[in-house]
């Protein structure tokens, strides 16, 4: 099978344009005729479920929270891209384009990001009149503010809450639709498989937490807005149900899964403190605008941070890249990070934090400033670690945060089966191998609001769809597929716990697959995944039932899931013989430590198909080219 | 640290229920209230037993999953945060502590400490949202609005729907949470087309839903962990009386 990418022929500027007019229509009248499954009720699903229950379609939207509003989309703190040029910085939507491009270390596709930069002044517009309360200038007009990696202000914030303000616009907008009677919405649902039906995506298998019946839902379509695959790590800053069972059932129903070594390590997180730890808690990117990053200049110094003298501290991002200083993406601040921590230099009790400093802003504009545009973040880091940040500089470290790699979707949004599209971070599209600071949102919602409506019209306008049954031999299968896998689960009775399972996966992809990987640990880690998986099935320990709310076997379904997933990662990450954004292989650098791509034979997107159980994935590559933004050594300095 | 806790075990919604004492021990003080449940958990799974029940997701407060009635107080003792955000060193060591979910009859007892809160979500269904359609909208910045009823509308809308305001409410009231999403549309130019027919039609689901009214305590503003002002309790009454005689 070739990779085709549908990329609309034409100039840059005129591709979506020119695409949407192309693409086939369906009559008013017809279109309740149609129904679409959204899984999932992030900024992606709910804003598709939505608009595409706006446009007339018979939308079915589950989600595993007790409420669309739970999706973590909602923690998103710093803000959301777009090139309204409001400030008159310079911006524009080729502006965006090229950072987008080139801070995804050209691993993205540059139609796709085009399309991506033209819509989000829409998506402003948008939750503006749905009445999120962006911040706003004493005017009483819209704020903005910049963002790691950009030199324009092209943010558009609500204090430290912006994902919290998006998603519950779109959960607006689907309550909307719920009411109406567009939308039936069932909460507490998880998707354990997709049905495909003569090689369509015909219907999805869904468990019903609370009593555990697995449920059959047939439609024309399905979409999956079901996020990203961070907690493969364990520790991550995504939410403790965040997982990627949903696009990994897709993958092995022959969804090619794409680059799942592009994984984004965030470099300003509150750093670990104990085994116990559940979670990793993010310090928004914002506070680099303000915040100064250090180190002592003295290797293993324990002086407290306000005893080291200012001569005696780096400011080792300010010092390495002078004109983007705290500001560079999120990739190099992360090494460096770490590469101060590993020589040395890091600070606190276990060594593994850098400070970020807030004196001068302090000092320069009042603490009562500082407050007004931090305060909750400067709360939680208060809670959280007992320390006053207005005092003492704040301790922080990298934590993986954001998949850029996710199932392989063409222009339209299609993955590879027929009928089943992937939006927001669960796909693989727009950010290469580094997402750039407030563009997560920014891609969810242009998913769900501004192109799935377009091009989901075209393939069901153009298809001809056998009516589906829910006793049809594929539906049945699949869920007796499904029961089997649930009572193997439950009968294993060993004696580890699922969690306990689950933070060693942890530890290995964390060394070995983590902010910098080598040929030699990602082969330790293909030896060691395979054989905590065949130990994950001899010995994971569930108590409860099958029939009753049983958070232990939800947990070990998607475990089970991780780790087949962490296989993949370390080898696609082994396969990829480049550095390039969040990938980085320590051998290849260039000689200040900067990653280095391999342009003549990894300008691809490397897209894995599920070869059967135990087997080894067929790779397959969709060539990347580049005719607007020339690829070039990304530099900071 | 160690603890003796006290938490609320049901089997599901027709159980009757009842509290088991619990041991935690070796408990890091800068460990969360849920990391707390965490390592108690592991323990249970390891002897055999079910672990409790609770809901939690983002563990950073603002999902709004969590909620847990600890000693008497929602969300704990600590004023303006979650239970995720909860440390242990909030604690005196060797202390008994109580777990109970959020009790009101239109929060139901799913299991242990997990409760349905499907009441709010049909409350927002009701009228809760601008109707505007995905485009067309006007540019972003065509309606100035004044910083500070912007400011006014974020902080309602910071509002987590978590229940809180309800479980700490003595009458079940969902005052706080329904005059949080009417204020913060309200306040706005966007949302004013539309006020009288919102604040009807969410005051009579949350009605339908069994939520008491209000009587003026203000235990939901001392227990929000968001800390939203009775205020827009205030602006909610002003808002229904003003569509009534409208």
């Amino acid at each position: 099978m070739t990779l085709d990418s549908k990329i609309p022929e034409g100039p840059i500027e005129k591709k979506w344009d020119n695409h949407r007019f192309n693409l086939k229509l369906v009559n008013p009248a017809n279109k309740r005729k149609y129904h679409i499954i959204v899984v999932g009720t992030g900024l992606a699903g709910s804003s598709a479920a939505a608009s595409l229950a706006e446009l007339g379609y018979n939308i079915t939207s589950l989600c595993y929270h007790e409420s669309p509003r739970r999706a973590h989309s909602i923690a998103a703190q710093g803000g959301i891209n777009a090139p309204k040029n409001y400030t008159n910085d310079g911006d524009s939507i080729y502006r965006l384009f090229y950072d987008t491009v080139k801070g995804g270390d050209y691993r993205a596709r540059e139609a796709n990001v085009y399309r991506l930069a033209q819509v989000s002044g829409s998506i402003i517009d948008q939750c503006v009149a749905q009445g999120v309360p962006f911040a706003r200038e004493y005017g009483g007009l819209l704020d903005n503010r910049s963002f790691g990696g950009a030199q324009v202000s092209r943010t558009f914030y609500a204090r430290g809450q912006t994902g919290q303000q998006l998603l519950l616009g779109a959960y607006s907008a689907l309550c909307r639709q719920i009411n109406a009677g567009t939308v039936k919405f069932y909460d507490r649902r998880e998707m354990l498989d997709l049905v495909v039906v003569d090689g369509q995506a015909r219907g999805i298998i869904a468990r019903n937490l609370v009593d555990g019946t697995l449920e059959v839902y047939p439609a024309d379509a399905v979409v999956l807005a079901t996020g990203g695959y961070g907690n493969t790590f364990f520790l991550s800053t995504m939410a403790k149900a965040s997982n990627a069972t949903a696009a990994w059932r897709a993958y092995k129903r022959g969804a090619f899964f794409a680059n799942p070594c592009f994984t984004q390590i965030h470099p300003t997180c509150i750093p670990v403190s104990g085994n116990y730890q559940s979670k990793l808690t993010l310090m928004s990117e914002s506070l680099r605008n303000d915040g100064r990053i250090w180190v002592p200049k003295k290797k293993n110094d324990t002086r407290r941070a306000k005893d080291i003298p200012e001569n005696e501290r780096d400011y080792y991002l300010e010092r390495l890249y002078p004109s983007f200083g705290n500001l560079v993406p999120r990739d190099v601040a992360s090494r460096r990070a770490k590469e101060m921590c590993d020589n040395g230099y890091g600070v606190g009790s276990t060594g593994q934090a850098v400070y970020l400093d807030f004196a001068n802003a302090i000092e320069r504009n009042g603490k009562e400033w500082i407050k007004e545009k931090y305060g909750n973040l400067f709360d939680i880091y208060h809670e959280i670690t007992a320390e006053d940040p207005y005092k003492t500089p704040m301790r922080i470290y990298p934590a993986v945060h954001y998949t850029m790699g996710g199932i392989w979707v063409d222009y339209n949004l299609m993955s590879t089966v027929p009928g089943l599209y992937v939006l927001g971070e669960a796909n693989f599209s727009d950010h290469g191998a580094n997402r750039l600071g407030a563009s997560a949102l920014m891609q969810g919602l242009a998913d769900g609001y501004f192109i799935i409506p377009y091009t989901i019209g075209d393939y069901l306008a153009s298809t001809t769809f056998k009516p589906v049954k829910t006793d049809d031999a594929a539906f049945k299968d699949a869920q007796a597929d499904v029961q089997k896998k649930i009572e193997q689960l439950i009968s294993i009775k060993g004696n580890r716990t699922v969690d306990d399972i689950h933070r060693q996966l942890g530890k290995i992809t964390w060394d070995y697959v983590g902010m910098a990987r080598n040929r030699e640990g990602l082969k330790r880690a293909l030896e060691e995944i395979p054989k905590l998986r065949e130990e994950f099935w001899q010995d994971v320990k569930i108590v409860g039932s099958v029939e009753s709310l049983n958070n232990e076997l939800e947990k070990a379904g998607r475990v089970a899931d991780f780790i087949e997933l962490g296989e993949l990662l370390a080898q696609d990450a082994l396969h990829r013989e480049e550095s390039c954004g969040g990938h980085f292989r320590e051998e290849y650098q260039t000689e200040e430590g900067e990653a280095k791509r391999d342009d003549n034979n990894f300008c691809n997107v490397s897209a894995w198909e599920f070869a059967g159980e135990g087997k080894k994935p067929n790779l397959h590559r969709e060539q990347l080219t580049f005719e607007y933004v020339k690829p070039s050594q990304r530099s900071y300095k | 640290m160690n603890f003796i806790l006290k938490a609320w075990r049901q089997k599901n919604g027709n159980d009757k229920g009842m509290f088991v004492a619990y041991s935690a021990h070796d408990i890091s003080p800068d460990a969360s209230f849920l990391e707390m449940l965490d390592v108690l958990n592991d323990e249970l799974v390891k002897k055999g037993e079910e672990p409790i029940a609770f809901d939690h997701d983002c563990r950073e407060g603002i999902c709004g999953s969590c909620g847990l009635m600890i000693n008497g107080r929602a969300h704990g003792p600590q004023r303006g945060i979650a239970t995720c955000e909860l440390r242990m060193r909030s604690f005196k060591d060797g202390s008994s502590i109580v777990v109970e979910p959020w009790r009101a009859a239109a929060f139901p007892v799913i299991k242990d400490l997990v409760v349905d809160r499907s009441s709010f979500d049909r409350i927002m269904e009701a009228g809760g949202f601008i109707s505007v359609k995905t485009g067309g909208s006007p540019d972003a910045n065509a309606i100035p609005i004044p910083k500070s009823i912007s400011e006014e509308a974020m902080d309602a809308a910071a509002c987590i729907g978590c229940g809180a305001c309800v479980a700490a409410c003595k009458n079940s009231s969902a005052m706080l949470f329904v005059g949080a999403k009417v204020s913060h549309l309200a306040l706005l130019p966007q949302g004013r087309s539309e006020r009288t027919e919102r604040v009807e039609h969410m005051i009579a689901q949350m009605d339908e839903e069994g939520f008491g009214g209000c009587s003026n305590t203000y235990a939901c503003e001392a227990e929000c962990p968001k800390e939203i002002s009775v205020v827009h309790i205030a602006r909610l009454n002003r808002e229904y009386l003003r569509a009534k005689l409208v």
